[in-house]
């Protein structure tokens, strides 16, 4: 078991990269803390299984250090590293028995067979695999097959991280969130630090403490589940989660007053961005948008209603925005105006939050 | 270990070049210098056995003929295969397993078994010394090989295209030329390619099926060998000849053979 | 793929069948004929029953040829096969060797077989050969028109590097529909350069693997050309095949009867060989 920490992790998958452009991964810094469960959170291309490969040791950055507790591991191969790894789609050996599988990877260090036996058959027990324990493999369904890949990193004991790569894709949906809760579950009986890459967003907070999110190369936000929501530090981060995701409008700053569409709003960034940013947006998630007869006058486009609650889609001089209306509370006919909630409502400088 | 991983396959594309080598080689050497001496090169280098056969219509003759039956044989195999492996791949139908092993069963069959039967047949029919003669007898490996690889790659595109298709007012036979065949046309150019392989390169009922109109190049060299002596050097030309059709062909399907390959169909 | 079941499909395979049945059931019809009739020419035919069969099964000349394709076929599978796996294994997956490589492997595929026969015939002579003069250089004596071995090994020789490349194809294509994530998995759970081969590279190989044993077994059970050019069957009756000997029988000394038996017992071992050896290997996948 490892704490996990990056210094200024870059690459590249060009033999001479010119400019950063170049780069799959821009300069990551970030320290994962011993028996954290982190999923790394990002659309295709994002970089998010470079960083898995770097973590491995499949890929050895092109610049920069990988720390496991406090060694140097960066060109450590992967077999020294004691890492485990779920693939997307399950690897079993075929012609191996359920338990020849599990045996394998103590079997190819040397474990006596006393100790395997002993070691397979525990956590054969923890991945209700124990009644098929002498079928062969290859017959086995999906979830089977994926319970075993994760059970030949489970039964080494001297695994530092085991790393899930979007492990759910091949299951059928209603025994997706069994595995789940199975995988939360042994995260908290057996206190490893687990690394979860995925795309979907209620994997990815639903899994983990703390989650990373990545976009064109870079980490632009690391926290929990409610931070992510509340207070997201990029313009991604607010459009990738939450559904539907953040309000995000264009605004100005006449003489210190944060003005949209000509109308002054308060929002929760006490900072006033730098004179050198080319652009200034405001944003506020659907859920924080309020109608309010205070507020500026918005014109009502469509209504959806999804039970619970209606996501209403207005009209603000030309700008579309979202709100969330619960259920039970009254959408005007005439005249509606609306409001956001200073409290939730943020600036943004380049995409960047200004705190 | 990793770094002389090269040296395998490069000693074995040697060991492929090699006899290559000396058929070219010998293709431009006379026949004085292939009796007289024993170099590496051509000392005495020589264009007149490429001459002879481009000029000498029994043997030129010989190259048309193989060309006109096997790209006959091709486009036989080919067609018909088409819809039956459409019918194995998409219905079931009483009596369609055993069909399909029986077609299969033909790949296995010896052509030295079935010789002389051919020849008193095609003979019967009027057909010996034809070239449709030589088409269609190798559809008897041909057809089922097709119908085999054609199954293979149909059976990979999901049923719902064809069911889209009818309910977007396709008719049958429309929906097969528009959409179908285009989209498993890399399945018909692995299959054309097998056949027209397999064509090319068998001799022994090509041979038992023609005696001068429809002789393939092949025969010819055959008869070369055993009447005129040892002309080395013009064998040798004709032989270097028949390896054009065949590189050619490779050239332009590199792509699909390993997908072909990939799919176990052969 | 569930099927539908349609009658009206047999309209779609008709075409085939009246062709194949054409050149398969009356050939075989007229062999069938043959091998239990016997005839003095004139197109007169006397029932004659199983004797041929019983003289083709007990005549020495039949068991000698017989056990030599065993022999010869046997020979190539133990070497084709393996250097085929090798060769694959050690392929580049990736770049422009790639092209190179297979299209130079798949040259000797494409030529046609007594061109195979002919251009061995050049490459091994003893005296202008490249082949034959190197060994005869190393000071090996060898001449394979006149000794059994050394028309043996040329037979051989011949035979792999014609076939060797199939397997090579087959067995490559096979290798590359391996996802990554194996070799990966592998790695993370220490498994060495053996294992890798043997429990991922090799099952997973195992249907390619199938079909090319099977093709060459065949198609070696079935050669007749490229040794009939190379040797004619010789010296004496040394490189004779199955097939080469009942084109001898039948063409050569017109023994119509003893050659139709003889076809179809040939016929039959080569069915039988495959059907046992394809129900082994896929009985094996369904458990």
């Amino acid at each position: 078991m490892a704490k996990i920490s990056f210094h200024k992790v870059m690459h590249s998958y060009m033999a001479r990269p010119a400019g950063l452009e170049d780069y799959a991964l821009k300069e990551i810094n970030a320290v994962w803390q011993d028996g954290g469960a982190y999923a790394l959170l990002g659309p295709s291309g994002c970089g998010k299984t470079t960083l898995l490969n770097i973590i491995s040791g499949l890929l050895v950055p092109t610049q920069g250090r990988v720390l496991f507790n406090d060694t140097d591991v960066t060109e450590v191969p992967t077999t020294e590293r004691h890492i485990a790894q779920v693939f997307q789609f399950p690897v079993v050996y075929d012609t191996m028995s359920v338990f020849d599988n599990l045996a394998f990877p103590l079997r190819n260090r040397g474990v006596p067979e006393v100790r395997v036996k002993q070691r397979v058959e525990e956590i054969a027990g923890m991945l209700d695999l124990d009644a098929s324990l002498q079928r062969r493999a290859s017959g086995l369904t999906m979830d089977g097959k994926q319970k075993i890949s994760l059970g030949r990193g489970l039964v080494r004991d001297d695994v530092n991280v085991i790393m899930f790569d979007e492990p759910l894709t091949v299951i059928d949906p209603h025994l997706k969130w069994r595995l789940r809760s199975k995988l939360k579950e042994l995260h908290q009986r057996l206190g490893l630090t687990m690394i979860y890459v995925t795309h979907d967003q209620t994997e990815a907070l639903t899994f983990a403490d703390q989650v990373v999110v990545m976009y064109e190369g870079t980490v632009v936000q690391v926290g929990t589940p409610v931070e992510l929501f509340e207070r997201p530090h990029h313009t991604f981060v607010g459009h990738f989660i939450g559904s539907p995701g953040m309000n995000v409008l264009p605004c100005e700053i006449v003489d210190g007053t944060v003005r949209f569409a000509g109308h002054a709003i308060t929002t929760a960034s006490a900072e006033k961005p730098g004179s050198d940013v080319r652009e200034i947006e405001v944003g506020v998630r659907p859920e924080f948008v309020h109608f309010d007869e205070h507020g500026f006058p918005a014109e009502v486009v469509k209504v959806d209603d999804l039970g619970r609650y209606r996501i209403v889609e207005a009209r603000v001089d030309g700008h579309r925005l979202k709100l969330i209306v619960e259920e039970g509370a009254d959408i005007p006919s005439e005249n509606p105006c609306i409001s956001f909630d200073p409290a939730a409502t943020w600036i943004y400088a380049d995409g960047w939050v200004v705190n | 270990m990793k770094t002389h991983k090269w040296l395998v396959p490069t000693l074995y594309i040697v060991f492929l070049m090699l006899p290559i080598y000396w058929l070219l080689n010998m293709s431009f050497k006379t026949t004085n210098e292939i009796l007289g001496t024993f170099s590496l090169w051509p000392l005495d280098f020589t264009l007149d056995n490429y001459r002879k056969i481009f000029t000498d219509p029994t043997w030129y003759n010989g190259y048309l003929n193989s060309i006109a039956y096997v790209v006959m044989n091709t486009v036989i195999s080919v067609s018909v295969a088409l819809p039956a492996a459409y019918a194995f791949s998409r219905y079931r139908f009483l009596g369609d397993k055993h069909l399909f092993f029986w077609l299969l069963t033909n790949r296995m069959a010896p052509p030295a078994v079935f010789a002389l039967p051919f020849f008193q047949l095609y003979s019967a029919i009027g057909l010996f010394d034809t070239h449709i003669a030589v088409a269609l007898a190798h559809c008897l490996f041909n057809i089922p090989l097709a119908v085999w690889i054609l199954e293979g790659f149909m059976s990979a595109v999901p049923k719902e295209l064809d069911e889209t298709a009818y309910l977007d007012g396709y008719s049958f036979w429309r929906f097969f030329r528009k959409i179908f065949i285009p989209t498993i046309a890399a399945g018909i150019g692995v299959a054309a390619f097998f056949c027209f392989m397999y064509s090319w390169v068998e001799l022994l009922l090509a041979k038992t099926l023609t005696s001068v109109a429809a002789k393939p190049i092949a025969a010819t060299m055959t008869r070369t060998a055993s009447t005129a002596g040892y002309e080395l050097g013009l064998l040798a030309a004709a032989g270097t000849l028949t390896l054009v059709p065949g590189a050619f062909v490779i050239y332009f399907v590199r792509n699909y053979i390993a997908k072909g390959f990939a799919l176990g169909r052969v | 793929m569930n099927k539908t079941t349609n009658q009206k499909a047999w309209w779609f395979v008709f075409p085939v069948v009246v062709l194949v049945a054409f050149n398969a059931l009356i050939p075989l019809m007229t062999v069938v004929n043959y091998s239990v009739q016997e005839t003095f020419g004139d197109n007169v035919f006397f029932w004659e029953g199983v004797k041929w069969f019983e003289q083709v099964l007990n005549s020495d000349r039949f068991h000698a040829s017989f056990l030599r394709q065993l022999a010869f076929t046997g020979m190539i599978l133990v070497i084709e096969v393996p250097l085929g796996i090798g060769v694959a294994l050690s392929m580049p997956r990736k770049g422009p060797w790639v092209s190179v490589c297979l299209v130079l492997m798949a040259l000797p595929l494409l030529i046609p077989w007594n061109v195979v026969g002919a251009m061995w015939n050049i490459f091994a002579l003893p005296d202008t050969g490249l082949l034959g003069r190197g060994i005869n250089a190393l000071g090996i004596d060898y001449n394979f028109t006149q000794q059994p071995v050394s028309a043996w090994l040329t037979t051989v020789l011949m035979d792999v590097w014609h076939w060797t490349s199939l397997v090579v194809l087959l067995a490559y294509a096979g290798l590359c529909s391996i996802p990554d994530a194996y070799y990966q998995a592998a790695k993370i759970d220490g498994a060495g350069a053996w294992s890798v081969f043997w429990r991922i590279q090799l099952p997973k190989m195992k249907r390619v693997l199938t079909i090319a044993i099977l093709l060459r077994f065949m198609d070696s059970f079935m050669i007749y050309t490229e040794p009939f050019v190379l040797t004619g069957g010789g010296p004496g009756n040394t490189t004779t095949f199955l097939s080469i000997d009942l084109v001898k029988i039948a063409l050569g000394q017109f023994d119509l009867g003893p050659a139709a038996a003889m076809s179809l017992i040939y016929f039959l071992v080569v069915l039988l060989v495959c059907w046992v050896f394809y129900t082994l290997m896929m009985r094996h996948e369904e458990k």
